[in-house]
């Protein structure tokens, strides 16, 4: 699995309120709510980002609310990967549950630049910045994380054979 | 082990009128159609309740619908309901030992029960209700070591400010945050509930208090099932041990736009505020609403400014009618509304216009939290909130106020 897009640049401390404003979620429909989407930190978001757009974001992406609307408008806006320094533990859950693809990497969230072409290799966790024509390795996921990615979401992976959730100590949190 | 990923059992699954019908589509498009067990259940309507527009009012039914179809007995709707973590200890719902997850992030409020307890999102509700499991991977832990005791002027709230200033938003990250030290006993239980309501503003999985003798004495008559009590090992390791001297603290407030942004109270009282609220699942208890009326009692709210005043519970509500406090709140010139988490998160019942500016009791001053981009939140005690009110600048409420 791979995505490749333009760079939307953003600081630490991207709260889910600004993803999707508190104000819309009288609706769970994901096509409306994404229309929201980023408007409280960048009102031309919606406008600009085409599929397979990245997000590069600074330490504790998505912290405060735990609202599930957020890594939803997110993927419903086509959004293909989201790289932060760190991102804060609800929202990391979610995105995992939900299947928005996410990558921890100090080095490329700090250096990647806005509007800067990057493409992601989900299965080595290899960032390329075409534009600086620079990699970057991600943190890869534990096992039993990726299993849930590759089923296509918590609940699916849930109805499939059991697998071992007593894994060793592995980088990744949740 | 910190790092080690597990499934782990839970005794309460919890989610409200915003994350519930989000769980209940997802529950219902993975093909589930039965709860692991009703009674661990729990759905409170308490966002956007009484309903503030037609599509809150349809997502309150679907809420109703799914309770009803499965049978869940802890159900709450207008007029039983309360702002979930101040109702979930009330009524016993949960109690120490348990396990619990809830679709709202101040679901960690109950670890102040000895509980472990922690926010997750709806898919994570949608499997709990399915399995009556959630995977975690075991935090590691921060040590908060209190010690003397709180000066009047201040409340649990001035204490967890405090410990997010000093850490910041992300200083617990994934971690478990454990309060200890003789400083705990001179704590209420309202003082607990909302200092681990905010370790999530320092980005912790859970905050978690030893269980003494209030929390039984509090937990007592109420909660269904015996609590059971656990400790941390003799020789727990630590990620980190904060000190926090509570004789030490002072009246604080969080300045926009982060949690982190931690002043004392006694350098912005040349800051005017348009808007004040006492309320929330962080300071909507019974002590908050007495806090508010030791200060507004035969006072009067400045020009100006508007005060709203939102008891948790519907016993809460009660019991400030029962002892003439909401009176006071009317003659004071301030509103009461019913319980609702309404305002802090700019849904209704006080959102704010562009430049204006609120000084409330809540838990989060991010952009546009509270209304329009350009507002501005400050965050305080209910003391703090209820002198601010009578004065229209953030005000440090002191024994000789007047």
């Amino acid at each position: 699995m791979n995505a490749k897009g333009k760079v939307f640049k953003y600081p630490d401390n991207v709260d889910t309120d600004v993803i999707i404003p508190a104000r819309y979620l009288n609706t769970q429909d994901a096509k409306e709510l994404s229309l929201h989407c980023m408007e409280d930190i960048d009102p031309s978001f919606i406008r600009k980002a085409a599929p397979g757009d990245i997000i590069a974001a600074g330490w504790n992406f998505g912290c405060g609310s735990s609202r599930e609307h957020a890594p939803l408008v997110l993927k419903t806006c086509g959004v293909g990967c989201v790289i932060a320094r760190s991102f804060a533990r609800i929202f990391y859950r979610n995105a995992i549950n939900i299947g928005l693809p996410i990558l921890e990497c100090e080095e490329a969230a700090e250096e990647i630049r806005e509007g800067d072409e990057v493409s992601v290799d989900f299965d080595t966790g290899v960032i390329t910045d075409l534009t600086t024509q620079k990699t970057y390795a991600a943190q890869p996921f534990p096992e039993f994380i990726q299993k849930i990615i590759q089923s296509g979401g918590l609940l699916k992976s849930l109805k499939e054979p059991d697998t071992s959730r007593d894994g060793e100590s592995q980088r990744g949190e949740a | 082990m910190p790092g080690q990923l597990i499934s782990a059992k839970l005794d309460v699954v919890l989610g409200n009128d915003i994350t519930t019908p989000v769980a209940v589509r997802e529950f219902e498009k993975a093909g589930f159609d039965r709860l692991f067990d009703p009674d661990r259940i729990t759905i409170v309507l308490d966002h956007f309740v009484p309903n503030k527009d037609i599509k809150a009012a349809e997502q309150s039914r679907l809420c109703r619908e799914f309770a009803r179809a499965h049978g869940i007995r802890h159900f709450y709707d207008v007029g039983q309901m309360g702002i979930e973590h101040a109702l979930l200890p009330e009524k016993g719902i949960v109690t120490a030992g348990d396990c619990i997850i809830g679709a709202d992030s101040h679901t960690c409020t109950y670890g102040a029960l000895g509980a472990f307890s922690t926010g997750v999102g709806s898919t994570d509700m949608a499997a709990g209700m399915a399995t009556g499991t959630a995977w975690f991977k075991v935090p590691s832990a921060i040590q908060v070591r209190l010690k003397g005791k709180l000066p009047d002027n201040c409340s649990g709230k001035d204490v967890i400010l405090t410990l997010i200033g000093r850490i910041g938003v992300d200083g617990a990250l994934y971690k478990s945050i454990e309060f200890s030290g003789e400083g705990i006993c001179g704590l209420s239980m309202d003082d607990r509930f909302c200092i681990c309501n905010m370790a999530v503003e320092a980005g912790a999985k859970n905050g978690i208090f030893p269980v003494d003798e209030r929390t039984m004495a509090y937990m007592e008559g109420r909660t269904e099932r015996p609590p059971v009590i656990y400790a941390p090992d003799e020789d727990a390791e630590y990620d980190e041990i904060i000190e926090l001297d509570l004789s030490a603290v002072v009246p604080v407030a969080a300045c926009p736009h982060l949690p982190e942004n931690i002043r004392p109270v006694s350098e912005l009282h040349h800051i005017r505020v348009d808007q004040v609220v006492i309320g929330s699942c962080t300071n909507g208890r019974l002590e908050d609403m007495e806090a508010a009326y030791k200060v507004l009692r035969g006072r009067r709210v400045a020009e100006g400014v508007r005060c709203i005043i939102i008891p948790a519970t519907m016993d809460i509500v009660k019991k400030c009618v029962q002892r003439g406090w909401y009176t006071a709140f009317l003659d004071a010139g301030a509103v009461v509304s019913t319980p609702t988490c309404g305002p802090c998160l700019g849904g209704y019942m006080g959102v704010l216009a562009a430049k204006e500016r609120c000084l409330s009791t809540t838990n989060r001053n991010f952009v546009g939290r509270m209304g329009h981009v350009e507002s501005e939140v400050y965050l305080a005690s209910p003391l703090t909130a209820a002198a601010t009110a009578l004065t229209g600048y953030i005000t440090e409420y002191r024994e000789d106020f007047e």
